[in-house]
């Protein structure tokens, strides 16, 4: 494990603790946002899943004697940030819609049905 | 290799975006019930040939697993996708003559149908990160069926859902970049494969605990369940009568499959001591809750919580017999769950109301939809010869085996309770005087149209309890196949030899586990011995290859889209020879 790796071990550790902060909170924007930025931080630290690696692009007939790097991780981010984004226009739309509906954006004016 | 394993995928695919183009509803309707059929037909045959044929297997643009996208259909998948499309055509069915027209508008037939592609694709997946893309559009479709109507209770309980569900869905990511960074390889033959080659020193533990919790989030095992019942009982009914069938038992196949395939190291820890407790508070848990209910529906949603303990607890006992038990559980749940909440529907459109307090003497009024539901009731508790029955005795059978008597006890003790349940439903909401309002006749069209959808999956659970025999040889079978770990691997790799790709498990040093983590201890691959390089980093042949042999490779990759896909790359020696490392 090299000083990079651990560097980026933090910052995942800096994002998810801000989206666990945010989620905490009892305004329905910051709890959503909250929700989306783990979803980013994990992303990141699926980004490093194939390691630190330095060397030649992944190509069979590159010109180089150097190690390939490993291709995977960075396709597997690309969808997760694909399907991030969609996921967070429904979740958008979805909390303004009950913000609209309910007249209030307070989480905890959100609870249960049985109990009004 | 056959085309038919991604039909069930394809067909609801091309079904659901052809629909968003037509806003006329007998279209939509029409088109939807075509393709339920369709796909009863298609997965039929599925299961039919998976029967006689073995596992099959799908290698998309024909590139061989363990690299490109594979999908594998065994006994325990096309069981599943077959009884999802006995449900689904019931549920569309029954939307046709129950949806109010505002909600059927509003693109619910197109997204039914990409659920329909999420849950099948779920099923089908032979790879873990394709696992979770099925798993989001799965859950994206069921975000918007929850919504439909945008009632604001709905908008409100789908909120929860949907962030609940996303941070479990991070999670998944988290799992999936740990078993990456791990084993370097995200299928799941591969992942198998691997696993059982080599020691990761507690690793594993880590990443099945995470997995425990995504996998437990999505079939709502207690503590994880909260989202659940109330979401459950907001959706308009249909959409909930599936959800409830077939939703939470996606997640039960994905703990199916990844605890009899992958996270089997430490199978005390991980089966025993976590599975088997969650199992049993599930049950009780989700039982306490459905008998302290008074309204129909969210009597039914706490008690799909009960019954997803029952096949936890097959999970856990992880016996032969067990996981029998629990391919019969599933099968039997997705089709006789969605016929309890369709009741609930046919209830709702007949007195207005689900709170079983405000209604009453179904039974004199409504006569054939109180039969439909006492029987789904019975099968529900597992009262031969309704399937419920076999799939219980199956388990309570495999406790014993096991000498769980405990277990088994609280089993049969949370069955009462599902009777208390069920017997409560029906002395409020279909005995005694005739109360509440009655705005559907038992003559209309709708109504026989709804109880003819009922009727279908009854059938289908009283076929099932009649065809024990054959039920339970097939699962038995289903049960060998998922605990065979050896045989998953066969299948879907065939002859694909990690050290001809330089890719043997310590090939490439992964700093987590550290090469002595990974060295190779057991025979169970047919690796040569020379070429299985132990602890050692990856043979510089890897990519010294590349500029000494460039005419070679990419003609040799060419060739090989069909070479492993009819079993032995050997035969080419053209396809082996450029990736092969120099060592050999």
């Amino acid at each position: 494990m090299n000083g990079l790796e651990v560097l980026v071990a933090l910052t995942v550790g800096v994002v998810v603790g801000c989206s666990v902060y945010l989620m905490l909170t009892r305004e329905l924007l910051r709890v959503i946002l909250g929700s989306i930025l783990m979803g980013y931080g994990i992303n990141l630290a699926l980004f490093m899943s194939g390691g630190v690696q330095e060397g030649a692009p992944p190509i069979l007939n590159h010109d180089s004697a150097a190690p390939m790097m490993d291709p995977v991780p960075q396709s597997l981010i690309l969808t997760a940030i694909v399907i991030g984004l969609g996921v967070f226009a429904l979740l958008l739309a979805l909390g303004f819609r009950t913000f609209e509906e309910h007249g209030t954006s307070d989480v905890g004016a959100l609870t249960g049905v049985e109990h009004e | 290799m056959s085309n038919l394993v991604v039909a069930p995928i394809v067909l609801p695919l091309v079904t659901g975006a052809a629909l968003i183009f037509s806003r006329r509803l007998t279209v939509q309707r029409s088109v939807s019930l075509v393709a339920a059929l369709a796909g009863v037909a298609v997965s039929a045959r599925l299961t039919a040939r998976v029967w006689t044929e073995g596992v099959q297997t799908f290698y998309a643009a024909n590139l061989p697993a363990p690299f490109g996208i594979s999908l594998v259909a065994d006994l325990t998948s096309a069981a599943f996708v077959t009884a999802t499309a006995v449900a689904a055509l019931a549920v569309l069915l029954f939307s046709v003559y129950s949806l109010e027209r505002r909600l059927e508008e509003q693109y619910y037939y197109p997204a039914f149908q990409f659920l329909l592609v999420g849950v099948n694709g779920s099923f089908l997946t032979g790879d873990i990160f394709n696992l979770f893309v099925f798993f989001e559009l799965m859950l994206m479709a069921s975000y918007v069926l929850v919504a439909l109507g945008g009632r604001p209770a709905q908008l409100r309980e789908t909120l929860k859902y949907a962030l609940i569900n996303n941070v479990a869905s991070a999670f998944f990511l988290l799992g999936v970049a740990g078993l990456y960074r791990t084993y370097g390889t995200l299928n799941m033959a591969d992942l198998a494969m691997r696993i059982q080659l080599s020691d990761s020193g507690g690793w594993l533990t880590v990443i099945a605990v995470l997995f425990l919790v995504v996998f437990g989030v999505k079939a709502a095992m207690v503590p994880l369940h909260v989202w659940l019942p109330e979401s459950y009982s907001a959706g308009p009914t249909p959409v909930v009568a599936f959800f409830g069938g077939v939703l939470s038992k996606v997640g039960i196949y994905c703990l199916l499959r990844t605890f009899t395939l992958l996270f089997v190291e430490d199978p005390a820890f991980t089966h025993e001591q976590l599975l088997l407790p969650l199992a049993l508070v599930t049950m009780v848990a989700g039982i306490v809750g459905a008998v302290a209910k008074t309204d129909f529906k969210r009597i039914l949603a706490y008690d799909v919580v009960s019954q997803i303990g029952y096949m936890l607890w097959g999970i856990a006992l992880y016996t032969p017999l067990a996981v029998a038990g629990t391919v019969i559980f599933v099968v039997h749940q997705i089709i006789v769950k969605p016929v309890l909440f369709l009741c609930a529907g046919a209830a709702e459109r007949v007195t207005g109301t689900t709170n079983l307090k405000r209604m009453g003497g179904l039974l004199t009024t409504h006569g054939s939809l109180a039969a439909l539901f006492l029987a789904a009731a019975f099968s529900l508790v597992g009262v031969p010869p309704f399937s419920g029955f076999f799939g219980k005795v199956t388990l309570v059978r495999a406790a014993v085996a096991a000498e769980r008597y405990a277990t088994a006890a609280v089993a049969l003790a949370v069955s009462l309770g599902t009777l208390y349940a069920m017997i409560k439903i029906f002395r409020l909401g279909f005995w005694g005087e005739v109360f509440g309002d009655r705005r559907v006749n038992k003559d209309s069209r709708e109504f026989r149209g709804m109880i003819a959808a009922i009727a279908i999956l009854v059938g289908a659970s009283l076929a099932m309890g009649l065809g024990a025999e054959a039920v339970f040889t097939y699962a038995a079978a289903a049960a060998d196949q998922l605990l065979d770990g050896q045989a998953y691997i066969q299948a879907v790799l065939g002859d694909f030899d990690p050290a001809a790709y330089a890719l043997a498990p310590g090939a490439a040093p992964r700093p987590l586990t550290g090469p002595a983590g990974m060295a190779p201890q057991g025979d169970a691959l047919s690796v040569p011995a020379e070429s299985e390089p132990a602890g050692v980093p990856a043979p510089s042949g890897d990519q010294g290859n590349g500029p000494s042999a460039p005419a070679e490779a990419v003609p040799g990759s060419g060739v090989r889209g069909d070479g492993p896909a009819g079993g032995d790359p050997r035969e080419e020696p053209g396809a082996a020879a450029p990736v092969e490392p120099a060592g050999r």
